[in-house]
């Protein structure tokens, strides 16, 4: 049992355990959430440290050895996504102290949030499939109540959108689990990888599909995205930048891990299938996004978008395209999130997230307009920040493959990204204020411009000193290009033989 | 065995799926409760249905002795009921917020009712302040 792999899930549950006992006291539970996401921070960060010396660090629960019991698995990938959601965490956990009404604070909003981190954690960090299905469910009912605490009339609306969706996702995916436990007798990731290829080909791709549905409505790809515009712009905008940050990644994440490890039968029709499918989620969501003049709104369609970016990196499968897939995911994690906390401080001076209200903001508050410059255009791609390498990294890879008209689109769809966050640039920022507007005096609280200050920073980090970010990357596009690693570590050295006996290392 | 009821599970799931497509809201949540019950179903029918002996090892030995049934799909089938429950109970709770705010359950009248709300004489509408 290695605490250290369990931890990340573990602290985040016991931390909202407390915070459900110091219901209604809020000073205590501010406190507590606050140095609770921060802490969790601190394992994350000792976690990939740990993971970067040792490798593979993995766990089975009760002692009971895989595949019999359920595994935790922490790869580089896993402990990637875990540090970046606890960077996330602690980012909102900061904004939220002045971002968020003590009416939400009153109906439960810090114990949901810490549900919600444990439960993405345990996404990230299980290799089991049933498991995982447990950690959706646990982190979906976190943001149930998240995205409608309050019951304001449009969230409603849009909570009933946005459960109905992830429910009937739930369901997909249980029955892709049952399928596949009846086809193979085991849950354990590794194992499948190892029992899959025994399953006749036309089977496991059927599963592979209804697989692709789940997980592809939770991350939000063509044609399933719809609940995501629908429902993100309703909530708080902490909530909204955690969500719009983490949420959709997980269903990424899902589709990384099962694609790499799983569904690998007959990758020209699921791989070909994925490619196709970036390439019109990348189109889609941008387009939606041309045509929304209020900023959440936009940046919900540009969710969509960036996510083809990230499945076009998997359909390449390839380690460059899977590791520039990885990079584009946190590089986009960051920006995203940054964006919406930006717009809240826009809407604190402002006092409305809809463009033609909004103006002036350049001129009387430029470090805000700096830091929404830094953002929004590394979303759009430009040198040298984060986005742009990170689509330098799935772009390279397309041409290496020779998938010339999935690189057009994606070059294609970086322009009209440029487009909306000009755009926003232009109304809210570089015009002067609409008339009868007047911005609100003041600096905003520095609670508020800290976590975005510090997002940026990261931003920054990684464009202008790319080199360890990108290093990792590539390391997990490795791991994941050859699952040989995996399967040694979580089932020992004679399974990886087998594995690599029957083909599975690539 | 299996089968039949592979054909029960495929009654079930046709009929929550009708029933998910409608658009009365509360038949959306009354669907969700069928396919989930179906989802149940086909698990336990995917882990084989046979007639063993408890799984139970006996006192001294590493291994069941004979042929014992299958334990591992009705421990993913009660989880599943668990969380199945739970996402019933908040989705009827979250309709009957929504029915009470908006004044209808139908997904083609939402858009329309959010403009123009009709709250249910007698019940509470109080909206909470930004």
């Amino acid at each position: 049992m290695n605490a250290l792999v369990v931890a990340p899930v573990v602290w985040p549950l016991a931390t909202a355990a407390v915070l459900v006992l110091l219901q209604g006291r809020l000073a205590a539970q501010r406190t507590l959430s606050t140095a609770s996401a921060a802490a969790q921070l601190v394992l994350a960060a000792v976690l990939l440290a740990r993971v970067a010396r040792d490798g593979f660090l993995v766990t089975q629960f009760g002692g009971w050895e895989a595949p019999f019991g359920i595994s935790f698995v922490a790869d580089h990938l896993a402990a990637v996504m875990v540090l970046v959601n606890g960077i996330m965490g602690a980012a909102v956990a900061v904004y939220a102290l002045r971002d968020l009404d003590a009416v939400r604070e009153r109906m439960g909003y810090h114990p949901m949030v810490h549900v919600l981190l444990a439960g993405v954690n345990g996404a990230f960090l299980t290799g089991d499939l049933f498991n995982l299905y447990v950690w959706f469910e646990l982190l979906l009912i976190a943001s149930f109540v998240l995205l409608t605490l309050g019951n304001r009339r449009e969230q409603l609306e849009a909570g009933i959108k946005y459960v109905a969706a992830n429910l009937i996702a739930s369901m997909l995916l249980l029955t892709g689990i049952g399928l596949l436990y009846g086809a193979t007798g085991t849950l354990n990731m590794a194992d499948l990888a190892l029992k899959l290829p025994q399953v006749p080909a036309g089977l496991a791709t059927t599963l592979a599909m209804l697989f692709l549905v789940a997980f592809g409505i939770k991350a939000a790809i063509f044609p399933l995205f719809f609940w995501l515009p629908a429902s993100y712009h309703t909530p708080p905008v902490a909530v909204t930048a955690l969500f719009g940050g983490m949420l959709t990644k997980v269903g990424v994440y899902a589709l990384l891990r099962g694609f790499t490890l799983l569904f690998v039968a007959d990758v020209p029709l699921t791989h070909g299938l994925l490619a196709w499918i970036a390439g019109i989620t990348m189109v889609t969501g941008v387009l939606g996004a041309a045509a929304q003049t209020e900023v959440r709104k936009i940046l919900s369609f540009h969710i969509v978008s960036q996510i083809g970016y990230m499945v076009m990196g998997l359909a390449l499968f390839t380690p460059l395209g899977i590791g520039g897939a990885v990079f584009y995911m946190v590089h986009n994690i960051f920006a995203k999130a940054n964006l919406f906390l930006i717009a809240g401080i826009a809407r604190w001076y402002g006092g409305s997230f809809e463009l033609k209200k909004l103006g002036g903001l350049y001129r009387h508050r430029p470090l805000l307009a700096g830091l929404f410059v830094i953002a929004a255009f590394s979303l759009a791609g430009f040198p040298p920040l984060s986005g742009f390498w990170a689509k330098l990294a799935v772009i390279r890879a397309g041409l290496e493959v020779q998938a010339w008209a999935l690189v057009a689109v994606a070059l294609f769809v970086g322009l009209l990204t440029l487009y909306s966050m000009t755009k926003i640039w232009l109304a809210a920022y570089w015009s002067p204020l609409p008339p009868g507007a007047s911005l609100r005096p003041g600096p905003a609280p520095a609670l508020l411009y800290a976590p975005v200050a510090a997002l940026a920073l990261l931003t920054l980090a990684m464009g202008f000193a790319s080199a360890p970010f990108f290093a990792l990357a590539e390391r997990i596009g490795a791991e994941l290009s050859d699952p040989t690693g995996y399967v040694r570590a979580v089932l020992g050295e004679a399974a990886a033989a087998a594995f690599v006996a029957q083909g599975g290392a690539r | 065995m299996e089968p039949y009821l592979a054909l029960v599970v495929g009654a079930v799931f046709a009929g929550g799926f009708y029933l998910v497509m409608r658009r009365n809201l509360l038949r959306f949540v009354f669907g969700l409760i069928l396919l989930s019950s179906g989802v149940n179903l086909l698990v336990f029918t995917a882990g084989r249905v046979s007639r063993g002996a408890p799984p139970i090892i006996p006192e001294g030995a590493s291994a069941p002795v004979g042929e014992v049934a299958n334990a591992l799909p009705q421990a993913l089938i009660l989880t599943a009921i668990v969380i199945g429950f739970g996402l019933t109970v908040f989705a009827m709770v979250l309709l009957l917020r929504l029915y009470e705010r908006l004044g209808t359950v139908r997904t083609d009248r939402l858009k329309a009712h959010l403009e123009d709300p009709r709250p249910i004489p007698g019940l509470p509408d109080e909206e909470a302040p930004a």
